[in-house]
């Protein structure tokens, strides 16, 4: 099995549409072991869905935003294991505000910034006390060499995110810990219908993908994840691997 | 066995107050739950999932929002129970 005897840490499953949550069902099909993390008012939801997963699976609290969360975690990890060999970062979140680009206000882009981008340094420094060499962190992004129709501020955060997974690998390859991103087309999750014009996505990108694209099925995005989370990229760090169907190399 | 209606309602008021705090005899058939249960978006998730489990149904994420009122729930929650 291709993660054979991992311990890995998944964050952003809310519901079973989730990526994360398909992430965390594979992993363990795989042989891992997966703990998972959630916050706040969802914590409820997580730890209902969790119980859908082929096997249990702790959810631990985690608001990325919280400094007492992240000085914590590798502390509070340690009541469900003595390691990490991979950690998911499937979170963002950006103010309503921050989807009209000419009258998003700071306030909303910074959050969008510090929930979207930020937060992938300080999971990644928050899990290292666990993690050594072969670890791997894997994040998920959305193309943002462009501009895109209504993803707005996001798509900017979106543009640091992948920056920072850039930075992430100069600093972390050094202690053996590689980072890569996944970029998936559109999938029709929780977190991007809240996202106000979402179905202008949905409607072109199977029309554009050569493989073609269904936007309901998360599964090849997760298992690009899974991939990426075992010891087959050994050499692979600071890459951005698409799973959209091909649109992304398509004029 | 399946749930009657008045199971349902009585099982899907105890998920509201769990979530909300709502007193569980107010969580009538014709109350709406954003308009007359003031629940938002997140609550509304919560407590499908929970229906979910406690009523062995799968209620898919584009059939939540045609479940406004009570009723909506619990005619959906009988109708497509295993």
């Amino acid at each position: 099995m291709l993660l054979e005897g991992k311990k890995l840490l998944i964050t952003g499953v809310l519901m079973e549409s989730s990526i994360a949550f398909h992430v965390a069902r594979l992993a363990q099909e795989q042989g891992a072991e997966v703990i998972l993390t959630s916050f706040g008012r969802t914590m409820r939801i997580t730890q209902t869905i969790a119980r859908r997963l082929p096997k249990p699976a702790p959810v631990v609290e985690l608001d990325v935003t919280d400094t007492q969360h992240l000085e914590s975690l590798a502390e509070r990890l340690g009541e469900h294991t003595d390691r990490l060999d991979g950690v998911l970062h499937s979170i963002g979140f950006a103010p309503e505000g921050a989807f009209n680009f000419l009258e998003g206000t700071w306030e909303d882009v910074a959050t969008a910034m510090q929930v979207s981008a930020y937060s992938l340094k300080a999971l990644s420094v928050a899990a290292l006390p666990l993690m050594g060499e072969g670890g791997s962190v894997v994040g998920l992004t959305f193309d943002a060499r462009y501009a895109w129709p209504v993803y707005d501020w996001m798509g900017v955060a979106k543009a640091a995110f992948e920056s920072t997974a850039r930075y992430c690998a100069r600093d972390l390859g050094p202690k053996g810990v590689r980072v890569n991103l996944v970029a998936a087309g559109p999938v029709k999750t929780t977190a991007a219908k809240s996202i106000p014009g979402f179905e202008q996505f949905e409607e072109h990108w199977g029309d554009k993908a050569p493989l073609g694209w269904d936007v309901t099925d998360p599964v090849p995005t997760a298992q690009a994840c899974v991939a990426l989370l075992s010891d087959w990229f050994p050499a692979t760090t600071g890459e951005i691997v698409h799973v959209d169907g091909g649109v992304h190399a398509m004029g | 066995m399946a749930a009657n209606e008045q199971e349902i309602l009585a099982g899907l008021a105890e998920i509201v107050n769990e979530e909300t705090g709502i007193d569980a005899a107010s969580v009538e058939l014709d109350k709406s739950f954003t308009e007359d249960l003031d629940i938002d978006s997140l609550s509304m998730m919560t407590i499908v999932v929970n229906a979910e489990e406690k009523f062995g149904v799968r209620i898919p994420d584009d059939e939540v929002k045609n479940l406004k009122t009570v009723r909506d729930a619990v005619t959906y929650i009988q109708s497509n129970q295993g």
